[in-house]
């Protein structure tokens, strides 16, 4: 998809002042919520294939790791799986891959963990078709969780990797 | 003792010399082994300051506050109350009244006179063994600008403290940290630098970036840290007194971080993360010539230089989990040295030579512990939910950290602890704080 076509879909959006679920604008970005009436994709929206919304949250934009693991769970490479049709349909997409690790552990050691898991999740996507050229790491240790609370129920969450997509360069 | 008030000497710049003294210089029975353990602490006083001059009482009174704050800051002192005072300290060239000072119980007598002009402050400041009726070394005189008066307390300080327990002092020093400030979600972080006791805080980035593990260059001029400016982790050297900040040159791979130098302040050991494995390299900083120094699949991070430059430890979970090894400064055969339950990550030799500290995790709880170059002798100082991170006073003799609360509110804050396991207590910072490096005595 070149920019110029996801220029005139985001104004066709705001044209017809649709419904869609939240996306990928994120929680109260004034376009309402709730499906379609018609049921018809909105271009953009989470139920649009090609639309980054679609990938954060109908592929899933992140896996999960056991505690101090960077192993890929069977369901994490089934999400990694999506992702890579994913981004072998939609070609002009670059990511970022961010690691990330929970407070159980030192800082140094956390940055090296959470760069084992985004590589772990990058190997896996260029396994499955993805051009290493169109994937970077970047890891936040334990800098940056998602969920604050200190038991396991956060920590869970808090140990993943995130496919961040961007625009590409290649378009 | 002769040693100590050698290397004082030679180590002060502010200008300092001898004060003419009557009483010749003696090693008088006042003596706190430190390594013994102490229970009762040595009970002392020090008077406000004689000034000069009227615009010097104030600055009289503070610099004995201040080196009162530091001396009981150890837990091996107790300040005894002016109002137990029976005779007043009035002239500094007056003998002292040993009776007067014997009868309350002051074992150690700290008197000091101090003068103001034209912007310069001129202390000069005794130390009486009160039970021997004799001075405990030579008086010393320090001066330096006005706004200087701090390190000129914690000078004073440190000269008492080696006198009386035969180790180097501490006070004159300062700490580099990650100042943190919002939500556990979203923390800022920037670089803060201090003194020890938390006054005269400055920082030194902004939070735009998340910064990282400041560490102080052996001169204490330079501090290195990895910061996120570029979007990844990479180093920065930053000179202190200029404020101004560069990346290392030369850094391959996806990420570079865990900096320190070597002693002699030109080398940096660090780690580089290619493809998602961590090993360490070394970094000549004036030619950015690098050398590999570990090569292994597992995480090889946080390494420190022995203080003679010739070693490093480290930490790799090349075992199946994180623990402590010790290796050649140019790379070769690393040897475990810690066997203890649980894991073993971010060792610091000690300044001394003798010890390694290091941050311990055994089932769902953090330790900050010592134990000898070999590995024997281990000795966990503290415990909490997440302690980490030790960093060495000068002396070797107390240890700096950070302790982290549980939960959505958890806060990071600075603590320090002697590596007996006594006096652990807060050190002040202004929000929360995280990743100390402790400075070299100053100067």
């Amino acid at each position: 998809m070149s920019t110029l076509t996801k220029f005139l879909m985001i104004g066709a959006l705001i044209a017809v002042s649709a419904c869609t679920n939240a996306g990928r604008f994120g929680k109260g970005d004034g376009y309402g919520s709730g499906s379609g009436a018609s049921g018809a994709i909105v271009p953009g929206s989470a139920n649009d294939p090609s639309s980054t919304a679609y990938f954060n949250q109908t592929i899933g934009d992140r896996v999960h790791f056991l505690i101090d693991q960077s192993s890929l769970t069977p369901e994490a490479q089934q999400i990694l799986n999506g992702q890579a049709d994913w981004l072998s349909r939609n070609g002009d997409y670059v990511a970022v891959i961010e690691g990330h690790a929970d407070e159980q552990g030192t800082r140094e050691y956390n940055l090296a963990l959470g760069a084992r898991r985004a590589n772990a999740a990058r190997e896996y996507l260029i396994s499955r078709g993805v051009a290493p050229n169109r994937l970077k790491t970047v890891s936040y240790g334990k800098e940056r969780p998602i969920e604050i609370c200190s038991n396991e129920a956060c920590y869970a969450k808090n140990r993943r990797a995130v496919t961040v997509l961007a625009a590409g360069l290649t378009s | 003792m002769k040693r100590y008030m050698l290397s004082l000497l030679i180590g002060a710049s502010l200008f300092f010399t001898n004060v003419s003294s009557q009483v010749a210089a003696q090693n008088g029975p006042l003596r706190i082994e430190i390594t013994d353990g102490v229970i009762e602490p040595l009970p002392f006083a020090v008077p406000d300051f004689v000034p000069a001059s009227g615009e010097a009482a104030q600055v009289g009174r503070d610099i004995a506050r201040v080196i009162a704050s530091d001396l009981t800051g150890t837990g091996l002192f107790r300040e005894l109350p002016s109002s137990a005072y029976i005779s007043q300290v009035r002239d500094f060239v007056a003998p002292v009244q040993y009776a007067d000072w014997k009868a309350i119980n002051a074992q150690a007598l700290i008197t000091g006179s101090v003068s103001v002009s034209g912007g310069q402050v001129t202390v000069q400041f005794r130390v009486y063994d009160v039970f021997s009726d004799a001075e405990l070394g030579n008086g010393l005189q320090f001066s330096g600008s006005a706004s200087g008066w701090r390190r000129m307390a914690h000078k004073v300080a440190d000269a008492v403290y080696a006198r009386i327990t035969g180790e180097g002092g501490y006070f004159d020093s300062r700490v580099v940290f990650v100042s943190e400030s919002g939500p556990k979600d979203n923390r800022l972080k920037r670089l803060a630098i201090m003194d020890y006791d938390g006054a005269n805080v400055q920082y030194l980035t902004d939070s735009a970036s998340i910064v990282l593990a400041p560490r102080f260059s052996p001169s204490g001029d330079r501090v290195l840290y990895t910061s996120y400016e570029s979007g990844s982790p990479r180093i920065y050297v930053l000179d202190i007194g200029q404020v101004q900040r560069r990346v290392l040159q030369q850094q391959e791979g996806t990420m570079s971080f865990a900096p320190r130098f070597a002693p002699n302040g030109k080398t940096v050991v660090f780690s580089i993360e290619k493809g998602g494995n961590t090993d360490i390299y070394a970094m000549d900083i004036a030619s950015g010539q690098t050398s590999q120094l570990t090569n292994a699949p597992s995480i090889e991070t946080a390494p420190s230089f022995s203080p003679d430059g010739s070693q490093i430890v480290f930490e790799s979970d090349r075992s199946g989990g994180q623990q402590i090894y010790i290796m050649p400064a140019g790379g070769g055969e690393a040897r475990r040295i810690s066997f203890g339950q649980g894991r073993y990550g971010t060792p610091v030799w000690s300044p001394r030579g003798d010890m390694i500290a290091f941050t311990k995790q055994n089932q769902g709880r953090f330790y900050i512990g010592v134990m000898r170059t070999d590995g024997s002798e281990e000795r966990l100082l503290t415990a909490s939910f997440l302690d980490e991170g030790p960093t060495w006073a000068p002396n070797g003799r107390v240890i700096m950290f950070a302790r982290e609360t549980q939960g959505a509110q958890g806060r990071s804050s600075l603590y320090s602890v002697d590596i007996t396991g006594r006096n652990l207590k807060p050190v002040p910072t202004p929000d929360g704080a995280s990743d100390p490096d402790w400075s070299p005595l100053q100067n």
